[in-house]
Formats: structure tokens, sequence, C-alpha cells
């Protein structure tokens, strides 16, 4: 009965969004307010039914209800709670339906918070996000119902696939959802605004704070599963450049340079028309990264199961959505008046070379993910495009970006004094030189990661130095430095936190990248092997017994110079229902690097094959995004983006008044 | 400064930035792509010795064996065509099994054995590459699994 009640309260929303959809953004072209108010009630009745059928998804997983054909794909009786509710979205139905639920989920925030926008903009926004909602209610229903019943019902389900029963991965979809889904708030205030043929700072200080928790969630989902295939899969690796990485990696790249072009639109009222393309773009990778790998597209050694046959639906899905709005964006943006001048060197300035250097990145990103599919269509021939294509692209476009990014916080508003700014940070090129000197002097190696390596203490650097020029520390006294801290703007010190952590993070990357050792070997119980100036001895490999596996643990005990360090248990699983292995690895963390444990498979002679590696300031990289994530939330603490604060500067555009008389 | 030279400060920042990028991405894609054969391609002296290629098929039944040093494997990887000797020193992945399709990246050595670099592993039981997909319809010896679909 239950799975009946959450398929009709998904048909019902549907039904609901088809209103929402209509009547708000007609009542918002001809003025009655009556029918633009429709739009909130709407919003939240949409929240609610989907809702509805996503927790009667979640019901039959919890309870293991067995005449349902997801449940029964994807779940077992024997897993672990946790892992019967992350089910519910390890599978393509029931992503679907956590997807438009977060859709429905920021529709109701722009119905609860939204009081102070003009209704008409308000209706029409309301209504571009319940077209979308049609889009994917329908697609869910037709094509991929989570509630189709079996019968007979079998005895027990084939259990989720053991990769994914972890708790990194178990919350890597709804973060990496909430971010993609979170830019559809840009989405729809940008087709409104294009439909309005109007962009006011209040807009741009909607868009900003939304797309800044889109960008937090998606930095925080990519990292998550990152993190996953990191610690899970045994390779030692963090980042693969693989088609399924890169599609959560697009909208990520064009929602930074969309976050950033927004502040000149509600500072300088200027890029107007770019920045509405920019959240168009944005929305159309979230939508591209959602879709592109499922429908088997594009093939990727990181897929779970795809299912092709849906592939068209998603394909016309795609190209209605991103080609009706660039259409859209081609007649209406010249009706999107240009903003405020300012010269090349200026804070607007640094910000368009970072939307360009952004945009330009994602864009190689884009050709290496897609590449393959052009060419096997025109030739034939199968191709791969790995990691040493993106180093070859992505990575010397970053070195501008990262190069220009200490020094724009400097620089003022409409035009500024460059060589000023740049004796303010003759710290940071102190600090460049020295890391880049210590890289050499301590591991040596390629030019490049030098090179990197002076990059990333470049922008630590200026970054703490332009933070610590605004509260004048050391150059007033310490009290009155604090007070000017609490002063300053929490979207300041979100932003010296976020720029800081990406420092320490490409400190991170560059390491793991360019140091990393490792070694492979048969060892048997009591036999030592030396890495990095750490022994690493293997004890004993146990057999142990968990819940729904059995596993082969191993005790591996690291010591340095006779002082014992670490001891870490790094197994081999067999999940019996899939029979299917899994590798967990050990890892102990000094802070400074990770030393990693991996066991392989028994020989005949009583050893293991076992593999080491040594990965350098790792743990960096975590921290690093920690800190970005960190940033933005701090950031989105600032007053200006509190409840009512638009209401202060926001002009009543003309649609507006109409509305209210 | 007026709005007309702003404008083409900018394009001109833009067009620069685009050729450097393009140039980029021109330079590796002629450098840093791997192609993909299937074992009848190398069979046929079709792929360059040296060169980094991935080769795709299934994993031959009963060739699977360990070498003396303990961490190095080798096996064979067939489109029930052809097939082709491979060694690759190191951990296989999990899903790795004799029967089952199967990526390897590296190159081919002096005695025409391909040296795996890199065996990839697939996160799902049903999950065939579609290049082995291809590769196995292209020698003619593609069977639908029916059972991996209901």
């Amino acid at each position: 009965m239950i799975p009946e009640i959450g398929h009709f309260a998904l048909v019902l929303a549907l039904a609901v969004a088809l209103v929402q959809g209509s009547v708000p953004i007609i009542g918002a072209a001809r003025g009655r307010t009556a029918w633009m108010d429709v739009a909130r009630p709407a919003a939240l009745l949409q929240l609610a039914l989907i809702s509805i059928a996503f927790l009667a998804l979640m019901w039959a997983y919890v309870v293991s209800d067995f005449t349902v054909l997801n449940v029964v794909r994807n779940s077992h009786t024997a897993k672990p709670l946790l892992y019967k509710i992350s089910g519910v979205w390890g599978n393509h139905e029931g992503s679907m339906v956590l997807w438009v639920l977060i859709l429905a989920a920021f529709g109701a925030a722009v119905a609860v918070f939204g009081g102070n926008l003009p209704p008409a903009l308000r209706a029409r926004v309301l209504s571009v996000q319940a077209w979308i909602a049609i889009g994917f209610l329908a697609f869910s229903l037709l094509t991929s119902n989570p509630f189709e019943r079996i019968f007979p019902a079998p005895l027990n389900g084939r259990d989720l696939n053991p990769l994914l029963q972890d708790p990194g991965l178990a919350f890597h979809p709804p973060m990496l959802y909430a971010g993609y889904v979170g830019f559809s708030m840009a989405f729809s205030f940008a087709i409104a605004a294009l439909i309005e043929g109007r962009v006011d700072p209040a807009w741009a200080r909607w868009v900003r704070p939304w797309t800044l928790v889109a960008w937090c969630f998606l930095t925080a989902g990519i990292t998550l599963g990152s993190w996953w295939a990191y610690y899970e899969l045994g390779w030692g690796g963090w980042w693969f450049w693989d088609p399924v990485e890169n599609a959560s990696f697009m909208p990520w790249l064009m929602g930074t340079a969309l976050l950033h072009s927004a502040i000149v639109v509600e500072k300088r009222d200027a890029l107007k028309a770019w920045t509405i393309l920019l959240a168009i773009l944005t929305f159309s990778l979230s939508l591209i990264g959602t879709f592109i790998v499922r429908s088997g597209l594009l093939t990727s050694v990181h897929a779970f199961a795809t299912d092709p046959e849906r592939g068209l639906f998603i394909l016309l899905l795609l190209c209605l959505t991103i080609g009706g709005s660039l259409i859209l964006f081609a007649v209406r943006a010249p009706a999107v008046q240009a903003g405020g001048l300012f010269a090349p060197v200026s804070r607007e300035g640094a910000l368009v070379l970072n939307n360009l250097l952004l945009v330009v990145a994602c864009g190689t990103v884009f050709l290496g993910t897609l590449y393959p599919l052009f060419l096997e269509a025109a030739t034939g021939d199968k191709i791969s495009v790995g990691p040493p294509f993106y180093n070859k692209t992505f990575v010397p476009i970053m070195v501008p970006l990262i190069a220009v990014m200490a020094v724009g916080p400097f620089l003022a508003w409409k035009r500024a004094d460059l060589a000023g700014v740049l004796s303010r940070l003759k710290f940071a090129f102190a600090a460049a030189v020295l890391a880049a000197l210590g890289a050499v002097a301590l591991e040596g190696g390629p030019v490049l990661a030098v090179l990197a390596m002076g990059l990333a203490a470049w922008l630590f650097v200026g970054t703490l130095a332009e933070w610590a020029g605004r509260i004048k520390l050391f150059r007033a006294p310490l009290g009155d430095s604090l007070r000017r801290a609490r002063g300053l703007p929490r979207s300041a010190h979100g932003m010296t936190l976020a720029h800081a952590g990406l420092a320490i993070a490409m400190a991170g990357m560059t390491a793991a990248a360019s140091w990393k050792v490792e070694s492979v070997q048969t060892m048997q119980p009591g036999d030592s092997v030396e890495l990095a100036g750490y022994t690493y001895r293997l004890d004993r490999v146990d057999q142990v017994q968990g819940p729904n596996y059995t596993s082969d643990m191993g005790q591996v005990t690291i010591s340095r110079e006779g002082r014992q360090i670490a001891q870490l248990t790094p197994e081999k699983r067999l999940y019996p229902v899939q029979q299917m292995p899994t590798t967990e690895a050990g890892i102990h963390t000094t802070g400074l690097a990770d030393l990693y444990v991996v066991v392989g498979d028994p020989d005949d002679a009583g050893g293991w094959t076992v593999r080491i590696f040594h990965e350098p300031l790792v743990p960096w990289i975590w921290a690093g995004v920690l800190l970005m994530v960190l940033g933005g939330i701090v950031s989105l603490s600032d007053r200006r983006f509190r409840l009512g604060a638009p209401a202060r500067r926001a002009k009543a555009p003309a649609g507006a008044t109409a509305a209210r008389a | 400064m007026t709005r007309k030279r702003r404008r083409l400060y900018f394009v001109l920042a833009a067009m620069l930035i685009l050729a450097g990028a393009a140039a980029l991405v021109l330079g590796a894609l002629q450098s840093e792509i791997t192609y993909f054969y299937s074992p009848t391609d190398l069979a046929a002296g079709n792929a360059p010795a040296g060169r980094s290629i991935r080769l795709g098929g299934l994993v031959e039944e009963g060739s699977v064996e360990r070498l003396d040093d303990g961490v190095t494997t080798a096996f064979r990887v067939t489109d029930l065509t052809n097939s082709v000797p491979v060694t690759y020193r190191g951990l296989l992945p999990d899903l790795f099994r004799e029967g089952q399709g199967v990526v390897t990246e590296g190159s081919i050595g002096a005695d025409g054995a391909f040296v795996a670099r890199e065996v990839l592993a697939k996160h799902d039981e049903n999950y065939m590459p579609r290049e082995v997909t291809d590769a196995l319809k292209k020698s003619g010896q593609w069977r639908d699994p029916a059972e991996t679909t209901e």
C-alpha cells in the first residue's frame, strides 16, 4: 500500500508542477496578483508531495519490502540500516526521486524566504523551477518508476553494490545532487531575468548566496567522492580525470566562475548578460553531469550500472533545456542593459580574467571528456583521454589563474594601482621563492611541481597578507586589529578562508602527484619492508566475520627508527550475496603524509601481496577543501545575505508596482 | 575609458586566452591520447609498438598465473578470435576474474607481449566496458548477457 501512496504522490506532484509552471508566469505577464500568488502554495505542496514519495521509498527499503523491484535489486535484509537508507539513492530510480526532492526543496525555499522579492520575479522564478520539475518528474514516472512491483516477491534482495556500502559514499550522492540542483536557482533566476529583460542588484543579491550554497554542497560532494575513491579503491590515487569525475568537476569550475561574476553584478552592476550566460551554462553542465554517464553515452570504469535505453529521453530533455535557454539568451540578452565602466586593472578586471580562465579551463575538460565521443562518431577510432592530456592543458591554464588570484583581492574597484599592489605582495613573492627552493632541496623533481609549490605559497601568503592588511595587523595595536577583524564583513573572512584553503589543497595535490612512492611485494607474516623512512611489518592476516561480509584482515605495524608509530588493519572483504570482493585500505596520517597499506591476494606459500604507498601531503588536500567549504559557509552567514536584507536597496521594478496595485 | 575601448580589451584578452588554450589542446590531442585496440587488431599488427595504448577484451579462462616474483601476473586477453599475452606487475582490481571483461593500459614490449601499466577496474559486476562489447561484436563472438538484465 505504501509504495502506491508514494507513486500516487509523485503523479500528484507532476500535476501540481504543471499548475505551478503555467498559472504564475501567465499571471506575471498580465499583472494578475492572484495568479502569481498561486506559485508559493504550489511550491510548498510540491515539496510535501515529493517528500511523501521519497519517504515511502525509504520505508520500503527500511522494512525490506521485496515486493518492490527497486528494493529487490538494491537491498538485502542483512545490510546495516545506514546502507538500507543510502540504498534509496544508490540506484538510478531512487536517485531521480532524490533529485526532484532537492529541486522541490530549493523551490520551497524561494517561496518561504522570497517575501522581499518583487512578486513578478518570484512568480516567474517559481514557474521556471516547475518546468524543470515537470521534465524530471515525467522522466521518473515514464522511464524509471522506483515503485514498480514484482510478483512473486523473492525471499531476499540482491544487495547494494558493496563498494557503495561505505559511509563516505552514503552521503556523496545527496551532497553532489544538492550542488547540481542548487544551481537550478541561478538558472531559474537567469531565465526569469531574461523574460523580464532586466537585472537589478536585488537579483544578484539573491543569486549569489544560493549559488554559494550550491557551490559548498558541490565542493563537499566532489571531495567526498574523491576521498572515497582514495581509501576504498586501494589504488592510492584520489583523482583520475575519469569522465564521471569530470562530469562533476565541470559544473564546479563554471559555478566558481558564476560565484565571482555575481559579485561584480551585485557591487558594480556590470557583467550582467555574462552572469546570466554563466548561470545557464552552469546548470546545463549540472544536467550533463547528472545524466551523461548514466545514459551510457560515455564509458567510464567508474560507472555503476548504466541504462542506454533511457538515453534518448535524457538527450531530448537536455536539448530542450540547454537549447531552449540558450536561444532565449540570444534573443533577450541585448535587452539587458550594460552597467558600470571599469579599467582593465581593477577588481572587476581581475574577476573578468578569473572568469575567462575558469571558463576556458572548463572548456578543456569538456573537450577532453567528450572528444572520444566525437572522434568515434566521426572516424570510428576508439580512444581514451587520460591524465597526461589534462596535465598539458588544464594545469597550464590554472597557473595564471592562481598567480592572479593572490593579486585580485588587493585591487580596488573601478581602477587600481598595480605597482602599489605588487609592492604589498613582496612577502608572498619571498614565500613563493622559499617554497620552491624548499621543494628542490627536499625532493627535487619536475620543474612544474616546483613551480606549483611556489605558486601555492604565493597564493597562501598573498591571501593572508590581504587579510592582515585589512585589519592592519602588526601595524596597529593588537586590540585595534581585533576590532577591525570583527568589523570586517563575514564574506571577506570567507574569501580569505576559501583562497587559503585552495592554496593548501594545491600544495597537497602537487606533492601527491609528484612525490608519491610505492612498493609492491609478497610478504610472509613477520616480513618487513622499508619505504620512505618507515618500516612496515606484516604481523598476521586474520579471518574476520562482518555483518554481511567476511574479511581477511591484515595487521600491519609501522615504525620509524625502531619506534612504533601505528597499527593498521587493511582488509580484503568478500560480500557473499553479490560474490564481490572489496578492498579497505589501511591509512595512517602523520599530517605531512599518509601511510597507505593495501592487502591483496594470498599466494600458495602462505604469503600475501601487499602494496604500500607513501603519499606526501595528501591530508592537505582534504584539509584545504574543508577550509574552502568553511569559507563558503562563513560567507553565507554575512549580514547582507540574511533574510530581509535585500529589501534595503531594492528598487521596485515596473512589473512589481503594477502587481502591487 | 570608453565602453568600446573596454570591450576591445576584453575581447583581446579572451582571444589570447582562447588561442593559448586551443594550442595546448591541439598539442595534447596529438600526443596524449590513448587509442583502444582489440586483440584482433594487435594480432593483425595494427598497433604501434612502444606507444601507450589500451587493450580490452575478456580475460581468457585458465590463463591467469602468478609469476615467480609473486607480484607479477600473466594472463591473456581475448576477443574469442585472437588472444594477446599480458603481464602486469601490481595488485589486480577486485573484480578482475577469468571470463570477465577487462581494459588494460600499457604498451607492446619487444617480444610482442603486452606490458600493462594499469588494469582498469570496474565497480559493478554487470558492467561491461562498451569498448569490450564492441570488440566482441566485431569478432562476431558477442552474446547478449540476458541473465544480467531483466
